[in-house]
Order: C-alpha cells, then sequence, then structure tokens
C-alpha cells in the first residue's frame, strides 16, 4: 500500500449520519472480481440528484472526505475502500466509523480520523464557506489543520507506523511463521476440518 | 478479576502478542463466498503465496445465485462464481455450489454442518459473520484485504475490542421473537451503540432462547455497530450440535463439552459497558426509517423528527421519512407494503419458515410474497414437513436458497418506489433494490403483513 505520511488538498461537506457502505457502494457494483474502476459506483444513487455535494464543481478534485457520524456502518465490503481512493479521496473525517470500514482503510492505506462531532461540524462549516481552504492531515504529528486551526486526533502507534511506512500486513505476520506453526501444534484436538 | 466470554475465547487465540502491536489471532474457521473473495485469490497468485490451511476454509455460492432453477444470466454474476470455482479448484477448498445439497447462505451452512462450535474464532468476509457468536465463538465480518491475510497465514491482527454486556432480563410475551428482541435492542443502543465492543447477550430471555433465535440476535449485532455477538453455550447448544456432520465424536465430544462448559462470564468479570432492557414488555416490533435503529414497536406510530432532542439524529429522521414517503404521526400498521420476503442469514432456518408458514396456514396472500429457504438442507427439511405446500398454497412463491432479496444481487430485487416487509437485516436506502422501501420484521410479521398487504402482527388476524 502507498505510504501515508502528510496529505494536504481540499475538503468535501458530506452532511449526513449513518453513511452506511450500501450507499458508498452499493451491492450491483460488487460483481466485479477486479480491484479497479470501483469509483464510478462511488455513492452512485446519491449522485444522481444533481444537489449532491459531489456533483458541485466546486468540490472538483477534493481529496478529504467530512462526514457525519458513524460513516462506513453495515456491510463489510472493503470495495467501499476501494471506491473512495480510486475516486481520488485519501482521509476521511468523521466522529464515528463503523468498525469493519475502519480496519479496511487502514488496511488499504486510506486514513479515517476520529474528530469530536463539534469539530467536524466546523471544518465542514469552512469547506462550506470556501471550497477552496486547504486542510493538511499529518499523520506524522497526528493533527488536522486547515486555516488558523490546529485539532490532534488519536491513532495507535502501531497502525499509524504500518501507514507511514505502508506495510503490508501478510508479510509482517509472517515473520511470525514460527509462532503460528507452534499455536498450531498445541490445538485442541476436537476442533473441526472442513475436509 | 474473572474474565469475561469474550475475554477467555480472545486469549485462547493468541498466537504473539508483543507490547504496543495487536495480538496476532488464530482463526479457527474461515468461511468464503463469491463477492468478497476474488481479489483476495488474487493476491496470494500475484504473491506466490499458498493458502495456509485449506482444511480451516469452507466456500459456497450465496449472494449472486438466482432462487428460480436455471443458470445465472447475467454475465457478471457468473463470471464471479465461475471465479470462485476455478479458485477453490487451484487452491484446494471445500466448495458447496449452486444446486449441492451443502450450499445455502454462509451462515446457514457453517452451523447446519456442526463447524461452528463453542469457543472458536470464525471470520468471513462478509459482516454477518457475527451469527456465529450465538454458539459462544468470536466471529466477525473482515474485508477482502483480511481474507487474503487468513488465507495466507491462517491468522489476523487484532486489538481486543471492549466487552459490552446486555442483559436481557424477564421473559418475551407469546408472540414476540428474537427478531423483535434484536430490533429493540438496536433502536435503544443505536446504530453506533456498539461500536469497538464485542457483545455478550445474557439474561433469562436470551438463555430460553433456541439456538436458531440466539443467532438471528447475534447476526444483527453488526446492526448495532459491534464487532461480534455472543451468548454463552449451555444445554440447547451442546444439543444442538451433538450428531451434526463436523461436531466431535466419542470421547473428544465429552472433553470439548467440558471444556465449553467452561466458556462462560465469570460471576466477578466486570464488563466496559452494560445495557439492560426488559424482554417482559416488548411487542412486535418494525422498522420505519433507512437505518436498523430507526424502528418502533408495531402498535406505534411513525414518530415526528421534532421528537429527536439530537439535530443529527432529527435530520436523519427527516431524510429517513422522506425516502420512505412516510408522514410522521401515521400508525405503523397503516403502511401498505407491495412484497414480503422471508429468508437471509437473519431468518431463513427452519424456525424462522414453519412460523411463517403456521400464519400462512389456510390464508392467501395478497402481496407479491417470496419464501427464500437459507439453504438447500432447510428447503429440504421445509418439504419433508410440506411447508411448501403451505406457502404456494397461499400464493407465496417457494424459492431456491440463497441470500436473495436481502440485498438484491441476484434477480430479487424491489422496483424504485417499492415497498416490501423484509425479514432480512438491513433498511438502508436501495438495499433491496434501488429506490426500493424496506421494513424490517419478523418471519411471523411478515407472514401476517402479507396476509392483510399492511404491517401486521399474527395477533392482529
Amino acid at each position: 500500500m502507498e505510504a501515508f505520511t502528510t496529505h494536504t488538498g481540499r475538503a468535501v461537506p458530506l452532511r449526513r449520519s449513518n453513511v452506511d457502505t450500501d450507499q458508498i457502494i452499493p451491492a450491483v457494483w460488487l460483481k466485479q472480481v477486479s480491484r479497479t474502476g470501483f469509483e464510478k459506483g462511488l455513492f452512485s444513487a446519491w449522485r444522481e440528484d444533481p444537489s449532491f455535494v459531489l456533483n458541485d464543481p466546486a468540490y472538483d478534485g477534493a481529496s478529504i472526505l467530512v462526514s457525519g457520524p458513524d460513516f462506513g456502518t453495515g456491510s463489510s465490503r472493503e470495495h467501499a475502500v476501494w471506491a473512495l481512493q480510486q475516486y481520488g479521496f485519501r482521509v476521511v473525517i468523521a466522529a464515528r466509523f463503523g468498525d469493519i470500514f475502519r480496519n479496511n482503510s487502514t488496511k488499504m492505506g486510506l486514513l479515517p480520523v476520529v474528530l469530536p462531532g463539534d469539530v467536524v461540524e466546523e471544518l465542514q462549516a469552512a469547506a462550506e464557506a470556501d471550497p477552496k481552504t486547504e486542510v493538511t492531515v499529518d499523520l506524522a504529528g497526528r493533527e488536522v489543520r486547515w486555516n488558523d486551526r490546529a485539532v490532534s486526533f488519536e491513532i495507535d502507534d502501531y497502525t499509524r507506523w504500518r501507514l507511514m511506512e505502508g506495510l503490508d500486513d501478510i508479510g509482517l505476520t509472517l515473520r511470525a511463521a514460527d509462532d503460528i506453526a507452534a499455536y498450531e501444534n498445541g490445538r485442541q484436538p476436537w476442533l473441526p476440518t472442513t475436509v | 478479576m474473572g474474565r469475561t466470554l469474550a475475554e477467555k475465547v480472545w486469549e485462547q487465540h493468541v498466537v504473539r502478542r508483543a507490547e504496543g502491536e495487536p495480538d496476532l489471532l488464530y482463526i479457527d474457521l474461515h468461511l468464503v463466498h463469491e463477492v468478497t473473495s476474488p481479489q483476495a485469490f488474487d493476491g496470494l497468485r500475484m504473491a506466490g503465496r499458498p493458502v495456509r490451511k485449506p482444511e480451516l476454509t469452507i466456500a459456497t455460492e450465496d449472494h449472486n445465485v438466482p432462487t428460480l432453477l436455471g443458470p445465472i444470466k447475467d454475465p457478471v454474476s457468473r463470471t464471479q462464481v465461475e471465479t470462485l470455482r476455478k479458485n477453490c479448484a487451484e487452491f484446494g477448498i471445500r466448495l458447496h455450489p449452486m444446486g449441492d445439497a451443502g450450499q445455502g447462505v454462509v451462515h446457514i451452512i457453517g452451523p447446519q454442518f456442526g463447524l461452528t462450535q463453542p469457543g472458536m474464532t470464525i471470520v468471513c468476509g462478509d459482516s454477518h459473520t457475527s451469527t456465529h457468536g450465538a454458539f459462544g465463538a468470536i466471529a466477525f465480518g473482515i474485508g477482502t484485504s483480511e481474507v487474503e491475510h487468513v488465507l495466507a497465514t491462517q491468522t489476523l491482527p487484532a486489538y481486543r475490542p471492549k466487552t459490552m454486556a446486555i442483559e436481557v432480563n424477564g421473559e418475551l410475551p407469546p408472540g414476540v421473537t428474537a427478531k423483535d428482541l434484536i430490533l429493540a435492542i438496536i433502536a435503544k443502543i443505536g446504530t453506533g451503540g456498539g461500536q469497538g465492543h464485542i457483545v455478550e447477550y445474557r439474561g433469562e430471555a436470551i438463555r430460553k432462547l433456541s439456538m436458531e433465535g440466539r443467532m438471528t440476535v447475534c447476526n444483527m449485532s453488526i446492526e448495532a455497530g459491534a464487532r461480534a455477538g455472543m451468548i454463552a453455550p449451555d444445554e440447547t447448544t451442546f444439543e444442538y450440535l451433538k450428531g451434526r456432520p463436523h461436531a466431535p465424536k466419542g470421547e473428544l465430544w465429552d472433553q470439548a463439552v467440558e471444556y465449553w462448559k467452561s466458556l462462560r462470564t465469570d460471576d466477578d468479570a466486570v464488563f466496559d459497558t452494560v445495557v439492560e432492557l426488559d424482554a417482559s414488555t416488548l411487542t412486535p416490533f418494525v422498522t420505519w426509517g433507512t437505518n436498523p435503529g430507526q424502528g418502533a414497536p408495531l402498535g406505534s406510530v411513525v414518530p415526528s423528527p421534532q421528537e429527536f432532542d439530537d439535530p443529527i439524529q432529527r435530520a436523519a429522521a427527516e431524510r429517513a421519512l422522506q425516502y420512505m414517503d412516510l408522514k410522521a404521526g401515521t400508525p405503523l400498521r397503516d403502511i401498505a407494503v407491495d412484497t414480503v420476503f422471508v429468508g437471509s442469514c437473519t431468518n431463513g432456518r427452519i424456525e424462522d419458515l414453519r412460523a411463517a408458514a403456521e400464519i400462512l396456514r389456510g390464508r392467501k396472500v395478497v402481496t407479491r410474497t417470496l419464501i427464500v429457504p437459507g439453504s438447500m438442507a432447510v428447503k429440504k427439511a421445509a418439504e419433508e414437513e410440506g411447508l411448501d405446500e403451505v406457502f404456494k398454497a397461499a400464493g407465496a412463491e417457494w424459492r431456491e436458497a440463497g441470500c436473495s432479496m436481502c440485498l438484491g444481487m441476484n434477480p430479487d430485487t424491489l422496483a424504485p418506489g417499492e415497498r416490501s416487509a423484509s425479514t432480512s437485516n438491513r433498511n438502508f436506502e436501495g438495499r433491496q433494490g434501488k429506490g426500493g422501501r424496506t421494513h424490517l420484521v419478523s418471519p411471523a410479521v411478515a407472514a401476517a403483513t402479507a396476509v392483510t398487504g399492511r404491517l401486521t402482527a399474527p395477533a392482529d388476524l
């Protein structure tokens, strides 16, 4: 995955809560067997509404999505992350995320940033007042900055390190291959196999 | 200090623990289906990695499959299913394809084969993996990157979630089911209420549920935002498992049961969060909005957005009423539906079909009514009991097994503006078809609704 240290871009305010992954990418788009082309499906039902924020040319090229709480709830489809990334987003900011979505994001290098609800609204208002507002998401410094504001966010050290190095989890885990083999030798004898 | 059920099962599976890192957790069973796996197998091929434990992996075709006999007509769906077949053949994974007696919705077949057992860790690229927690397993949904990770390593790096107890005291009144209970729980704690937690459902009402009812409850844990849901195993669990094809046998069975009996939260264990609910006050419960937390007792009315103090919830309610084309104050019983769907990993098991059949016996449906068994084995069992004849005589459609209208990846969808009463798990905008409107209900309410054409409790008939 692509390493993430700091990113500066413009923000799109998505003033909705409970943005479930069925909205981010409807099921009809999940039939593909490749990992590409999902940007077309991003919010495809909502984008049919001309007043939907992603249809506003003022936000063309924005790379930070600032959403209401409970973003990415519901289905485990990682396609939601792929769609956001392939559309051009590097960061999603919200007060709460669905656990699976948040996990999937960090596996792919899309940074989920949790900020308090009132700060999210402040940032949304800034992006609405001036869509050209530059927002910096500094993972190294655990800080989001725009205009004269600087707000810190929390992320655990391990996930931050993986994102900053752009590390492949499978490669990391396979370094513990001996531990896995040792564990396997001690598994309970009644545990089922599928054969 | 004592430990919770979740903590006991988690600790049993830690392969490696290091300061400042997530635990590396061993995965006992990996369930695979056609939608979230193709890119994971591609990743293995690109890196030249094998599947570490094909014998702890099982695959089925469920999301895309048509529920009318015949081949898959949609070429994109067909390619996805064919890709799963090629991948399972190449990597040596047991697959139950369409038409096979073992085929069915992934979360129905695991328990049915006895592969889902207490104390296990179970994952699948599907959020409703939480279903398997009904046996006292830690079971949760993962994305495709993690599917690839489990295929390659049979482990996952993960931080242990917090623990939440949902204590359901008292007894469910007659006619009130596991589905009504879980819908009421989600309405109470909200779609983000369980976030970051493994929920343990406890209390008298939970202990009295059948295994199938427990699966319905755990299935929708994700709808409350929880990472997983669990119920401590007991005699009901052991009784359900005994004799199933992959359940332990002979001496191993006795050893297993002895261990399983230790899988309960110690009396002095402390949960991070505790929620209490009185089951005896519950009545049939339905959703009126576009997230599963937007629900209410069937006897009530569509709420007014003004009733919500939180501006974000108020805005969500306003938007939901607009999408659902509902007016505040309308009695929920006055809502007319076009389609009734009975099925899914939430309510596609034999007891669910029996509950629907009991209502439909000797009656006629006035809506399009799809009855979709969760697996081929459920279908066979239902036919042996003659339930298919009850459904057909009532004018309902008796279909083949699959996910079907729960998410409309196969031809079973709602048309724009069409309204359903559905026993599935999500009432999101467009979930059952673009522009479709979904009310989540129990199988009994679904069947009664099919008879009257309006949201109806069996007691109303």
